[in-house]
């Protein structure tokens, strides 16, 4: 199996590597790339933890493979905030509200958060219990995740006023 | 987990898929979203030494509506059903249903063609397809045909698709007059899969009686399947004199679910019963409207 050339975009910046076909997007991202931000947790699918943007939609990194994103834009957590060092709205709102505590399922958590609110700016509290099924947090019983939800769409609005 | 190696193939046209499907036969999976696929590969529960990915091939992505048909290409995403103006207006089930599918996230990337092809029984769009009586354009090496989704689904995970063919696009009939559609399940967790569901598509005469009615049931048994018992009775029924509870019971009649770890058999069919009711109901509400 020969390894395969892949250039994508990854939070604005071109980024090339060369990995097996196997090689999923989230290992690529993290082992080639070294943005080891976006955590690998059941690697099948279901903890959402390495959720990134594909071409602006939210999809779990684990179930793509690096050689399908090639050629497409990659937002990470780390592109998530406005620049290196300052937090976006959301991340400001899981830190306001006690949104999490371990922190791995975070990464994933803030990038779903941050597609839906962008389509859905006011959604209600079935709303967001339905849109957070997607992503497992095994520490805080998403109390804090939901507020934090709430707290962000607040934020956003703030900053957008 | 990871997935064991393969040589991947990224083709761009349909031809060149089902060339290298004729060529390498069992060692040869076409991969579209990804969204089953991918875990059954990380799990290691299958393995192919060569995958064909359908995402860059031209011609197999989009929606279009004409005369009573709503054509939707295998390779559009689920999120597409949910988000279309056009598909909620001409199969608004379609747009019912989608939500239903895992997660937002695996709607994004999980297809229209792929859920349907890799037949999961206790699968929405399966029992949607069924329930309408949808017609799947599939291409192989030596062409293309179509094939009714009554003839489609043929086990768990097992459907009337040769090794080397595709499901290319799938047909839907528009919503006709006086006609309504509901589908419901109970799942234990948003975006699991289902315990059982159930899918109604009901048509009312000008006398306000039932003209057609198709129910379809997933999740109890190897593939979505019609109740045809129940069909039965309804048709030529006023509404009002339709016993949606019976109507469920008689539709899981000659049904005899499986347990496994989520429900047993029995209360997999009391489920489904119910929740057949719902849809009856609802589709009979909506079509009277």
């Amino acid at each position: 199996m020969t390894d395969q050339a892949i250039a994508i975009t990854v939070n604005g910046e071109r980024r090339k590597g060369r990995t097996e076909a196997r090689t999923t997007l989230a290992d690529f991202l993290r082992d080639e790339l070294a943005l080891t931000g976006t955590h690998v947790g059941c690697e099948h699918g279901v903890c959402g933890a390495c959720t990134v943007l594909l071409d602006g939609e939210a999809v779990r990194s684990c179930l793509v493979l690096a050689v399908q994103a090639d050629g497409a834009d990659i937002t990470t957590i780390e592109g998530i905030g406005p620049e290196p060092g300052r937090l976006g709205p959301v991340q400001q709102a899981f830190m306001e509200c006690h949104g999490l505590q371990c922190g791995f399922c975070t990464p994933g958590f803030v990038v779903s958060v941050t597609s839906f609110l962008a389509e859905q700016p006011a959604p209600t509290d079935d709303e967001i219990r339905e849109m957070l099924s997607g992503n497992i947090c095994r520490c805080t019983g998403y109390q804090g995740i939901v507020a934090a939800v709430h707290r962000a769409t607040e934020l956003i609005e703030e900053a957008t006023a | 987990m990871k997935p064991g190696p393969f040589e991947y193939h990224a083709p761009h046209t349909v031809a060149d898929v089902t060339a290298l499907l004729a060529e390498h036969g069992d060692e040869c999976k076409p991969l579209a979203g990804g969204q089953s696929l991918v875990p059954m590969l990380a799990l290691r529960l299958t393995g192919f030494p060569h995958l064909v990915d359908l995402n860059r091939v031209d011609g197999l992505s989009g929606v279009e509506r004409s005369n009573g048909t709503l054509v939707i290409g295998a390779i559009t995403r689920q999120r597409v059903l949910e988000r279309d103006p056009q598909i909620a207006e001409a199969v608004p089930l379609l747009a019912r249903a989608a939500p239903l599918i895992g997660h937002f996230q695996i709607r994004n990337r999980g297809t229209v063609g792929g859920s349907l092809a890799h037949a999961d029984p206790a699968s929405e769009l399966p029992a949607v397809a069924l329930a309408l009586g949808a017609t799947f354009d599939v291409a192989g090496p030596n062409g293309t045909r179509s094939i009714a989704a009554a003839d489609f689904f043929t086990g768990t995970w097992s459907t009337a698709l040769e090794p080397d063919e595709i499901v290319t696009a799938v047909s839907f009939p528009v919503r006709g007059e006086r006609t309504g559609s509901a589908i419901h399940e109970m799942a234990r967790r948003h975006g699991d899969f289902a315990i059982a569901g159930a899918v109604a598509n009901m048509s009312l005469d000008a006398a306000g009686r039932v003209s057609a009615a198709a129910i379809s049931l997933f999740g109890v048994a190897s593939t979505p399947v019609r109740a045809t018992g129940a069909e039965a009775a309804l048709v030529g029924a006023a509404p009002a004199d339709i016993n949606t509870l019976e109507i469920g019971r008689l539709a899981l009649a000659d049904q005899e679910p499986t347990d496994d770890i989520h429900a047993t058999g029995p209360q997999r069919a009391r489920i489904a019963a119910h929740v057949t009711g719902i849809v009856v109901a609802r589709a009979l509400e909506e079509a009277g409207r």
